[in-house]
């Protein structure tokens, strides 16, 4: 099935071609990380988590998301999301991929990483974090595969697969549970700790990763033969909406008891983000920008009218990405360290290398992506398209 | 064999890749085998001039003793080790080791540069100052 | 007999890795089978009999003894000096063990307009509290942090540290700092000590109550330098000094509502 991605358009090796560079760049900047030390970046003594980690959580929720799609449709048979069960496992591949690269990147010391693996601490929630992340990219790549596999040969998928698909769809929401534990157990940070930043977590897992994905499905649909179904985006559509407004009303509730509440702990790193504090403001435009973000998806997502109109559904999936984007993979988890245990306020912002070496990733992770999808498209193309004459799902 | 040229090209361009390493050095003088010295000024003012262990045992176990005396010292708590021949030695790297063995250059690096290994030892142990001789 | 694609590599991945599997385990296996056959006898590990030892070590900082800038300067540098800890000099990457900080920032949530302007600006001395239940043990991944059994001190490991960093994101006292390049260009040369390794970059570092020097029988550095404004003990010893001193003056500890039990305590006045 892989000799399917050698094969392609101008266009399809021209995008390959610009990962690769992006990924080139990337990679020599890294060098110059693993040589000089992370002192690169724009991390501090008091901010010891920036955009790494923050791309690493946001990116968690991604792979998650591959649960909302998978669910309906092998649980409640949900015959609309047949078609596009595997991209949904593609998409989480790749996403827990750029997980475990962003992770790599962004230790002190990356040639001991196995030293998770040699000293086990079933104490520690980034043992656990490891554990499930590499189960679940083992669980999706296991299903992707063989139903891809069962689909190019004409045959139902083997009935072993089953189990694991179970499993896998209750892997998902935890994969994600457990990169909130590791935020939302220290006793320190007062941002992070509150019960409900799993629910935060898996809110905006269930919006962003969907609205990726609705974008990849689209994309799919106008430059190859295959179509996802007009059925399948607005359902999906429909999720993304009820989660977001979801993920906007779980925010409201950390807004409320931080200030209601009166406790400086839990305000001050929320006043730090959306107003600033003692002239230290550099990421209240970035806030904002979410905040509106969101306010536009909401506005283009809630109407069904608008809904509806698949032009206007993109804008709006775009607009929930990035305010996701934003908020989950870098204003909470700077957020976290502002201000310090001491009260004191170091302010943070990434710089070139740490982005050269983030977009890489990204760039990674696409790379990924693009061939996984090359191989699903050019498979169903044969199975779906070329066989049945069929283009749109009723 | 279909497109058998490209196989057959891309076979010997493989056996090539692969065997670079030893096409390179031939017709080169052999790199003689490694001769750490053991001449520092402060063996020579040891009556008994021995190890703590034998030669043949550091030959083989150091790296292995050193990562126990690394665990023992730094997270059992316990840095007193007692030698086979009975005496007490603090285990220490640079304390102990690097005390006799003073010049890094000419004794440790010896082997470690013939097998091309990189111990990071160094990288936190301070080691001993030598001479640029 | 004829092979497609997929089963010739199917057969090779399974060759490799039963190839390699074996390889492994019979390697194991032979040299465990190796040293009984030599007979030697295992050279043996022990504790300094000089070493001090304590169930639990503890310390109080006396604020009343600090007076001057000396006093301070006299501490602290005392610890940076023998460990090698190095001067970055830029509060982005700096990396300290023991420093001072006003009461507002060494107690947050204890503010107080009225507070008396002496204890305001009165320096506290601050570092790692080596809590009964600390954070930072919990959340590391490998154990590179841990609580030693014997005496309850916070150790590091720097050998086994991958810098991940999620020990400085739990410790809720900002004890600990990170090697963001190498420490050893900021290190002074002429007050290098020669008998403590420095650190690489890309590991954690913190106080560790002078282990090395508990073991040969000596109190911390910075006790040792500050004249009796640091006291230094075991908090399960009934008859130790910091026992006596804390059951006899007002002391207070940093967040205490945490549930850290943190070992350092403050006495002020």
């Amino acid at each position: 099935m892989l000799e399917t991605a050698l094969k392609g358009s101008r266009k399809y090796w021209v995008w390959i071609f610009f990962l690769l560079a992006v990924i080139g760049a990337g990679f020599i900047s890294y060098l110059y990380q693993f040589r000089v030390g992370l002192g690169v970046t724009g991390m501090s003594r008091d901010v010891s988590w920036g955009l790494y980690i923050g791309q690493f959580t946001f990116l968690v929720g991604v792979a998650a998301s591959g649960v909302m799609v998978v669910l309906p449709y092998y649980l409640h048979n949900y015959k609309a999301f047949g078609r596009i069960t595997v991209l949904g496992e593609f998409l989480a591949i790749a996403a827990v991929i750029m997980c475990m690269l962003f992770i790599f990147v962004d230790m002190g010391q990356p040639l001991r990483v196995l030293n998770v693996i040699l000293h086990p601490s079933p104490n520690s929630v980034m043992f656990f974090d490891m554990l499930v992340l590499s189960v679940y990219l083992f669980l999706n790549i296991l299903v992707g595969w063989t139903v891809l596999g069962a689909e190019r040969k004409g045959l139902p998928a083997p009935s072993w697969v089953k189990p694991f698909i179970i499993i896998s769809i209750a892997w998902a929401p935890s994969i994600h549970t457990v990169t909130a534990f590791l935020y939302a157990g220290l006793p320190g940070r007062h941002l992070w700790l509150t019960a409900i930043m799993a629910a935060r977590f898996l809110a905006s897992a269930f919006s962003g990763g969907p609205s990726l994905l609705l974008i990849l499905a689209l994309i799919v649909r106008k430059y190859t033969k295959f179509d996802p179904g007009k059925e399948a985006i607005q359902a999906l559509s429909k999720i993304i909406t009820y989660f977001m407004i979801t993920n906007v009303f779980f925010l409201g509730l950390e807004f409320f008891t931080a200030f209601y509440s009166g406790i400086p702990g839990h305000a001050e790193p929320l006043k730090y983000l959306y107003t600033g504090i003692e002239g230290h403001g550099k990421l209240v435009p970035v806030m904002w920008t979410s905040t509106i973000l969101a306010v536009i998806a909401l506005f283009l997502l809630v109407p069904p009218k608008f809904r509806k109109n698949e032009r206007l559904l993109v804008v709006a999936c775009i607009a929930t990405f990035l305010s996701l984007w934003i908020e989950k993979g870098f204003g909470l988890i700077v957020g976290g360290f502002v201000p310090n245990p001491f009260e004191r306020i170091t302010e943070y912002w990434p710089t070139l290398p740490e982005t050269l070496i983030t977009l890489a990733v990204w760039a990674i992770g696409f790379l990924v992506l693009t061939i996984l999808y090359k191989i699903a498209v050019s498979i169903k193309e044969e199975a779906v398209f070329d066989k049945y004459g069929q283009r749109q799902v009723k | 064999m279909y497109d058998g040229w490209k196989v057959i090209i891309g076979i010997i361009i493989f056996i090539g890749i692969a065997t670079f390493p030893i096409l390179y050095d031939t017709g080169k003088a052999s790199v003689p085998p490694p001769e750490p010295k053991i001449d520092t000024p402060e063996i020579q003012k040891m009556v008994d001039k021995k190890c703590i262990e034998s030669k043949s045992f550091m030959k083989t176990e150091h790296m292995v003793m050193l990562n126990d005396w690394r665990d023992s010292v730094v997270r059992d708590g316990n840095r007193l080790y007692i030698a086979t021949n009975g005496k007490e030695y603090a285990m220490s790297l640079q304390n102990t080791c690097m005390k006799c063995h003073s010049n890094k250059k000419k004794f440790c690096d010896e082997c470690h540069n013939y097998v091309a290994v990189k111990p990071y030892c160094w990288d936190c142990h301070i080691e001993p100052k030598e001479d640029e001789t | 007999m004829s092979i497609d694609r997929r089963q010739f590599l199917k057969i090779a991945g399974a060759s490799a890795l039963l190839g390699l599997g074996g390889l492994s385990t019979s390697h194991l296996l032979l040299r465990n089978s190796l040293e009984a056959a030599q007979g030697l006898t295992d050279p043996s590990v022990i504790t300094d009999p000089k070493a001090l030892v304590a169930k639990r070590w503890g310390m109080v900082v006396d604020m009343s003894k600090f007076k001057t800038e000396e006093d301070y300067k006299r501490v602290m540098d005392a610890c940076h000096h023998i460990h090698n800890v190095p001067t970055i000099g830029n509060p982005k990457e700096e990396i300290k063990w023991i420093w001072k900080e006003t009461y507002e920032h060494a107690f947050p949530g204890q503010e107080d307009k009225f507070l008396s302007e002496e204890i305001k600006h009165l320096p506290f001395l601050v570092l790692c509290n080596h809590c009964e239940n600390p954070p930072c043990v919990r959340v590391c991944p490998t154990k590179a942090t841990f609580k030693r059994k014997s005496d309850g001190i916070v150790m590091m490991d720097m050998h086994r540290c991958i810098g991940c960093r999620f020990c400085m994101a739990g410790c809720p006292y900002g004890a600990r700092s990170f090697n963001y390049r190498d420490p050893r260009p900021f290190i002074d040369k002429e007050k290098e000590n020669l008998e403590f390794p420095t650190r690489m970059k890309g590991v954690v570092e913190k106080c560790t109550f002078c282990y090395e020097r508990l073991a040969v029988g000596l109190k911390p550095a910075c006790v040792e330098a500050s004249k009796g404004a640091l006291i230094f003990g075991d908090l399960e010893d009934t008859n130790s000094e910091v026992r006596r001193v804390l059951s006899t003056r007002y002391s207070f500890r940093r967040k205490p509502e945490l549930g850290t039990h943190p070992s350092v305590y403050y006495l002020i006045g």
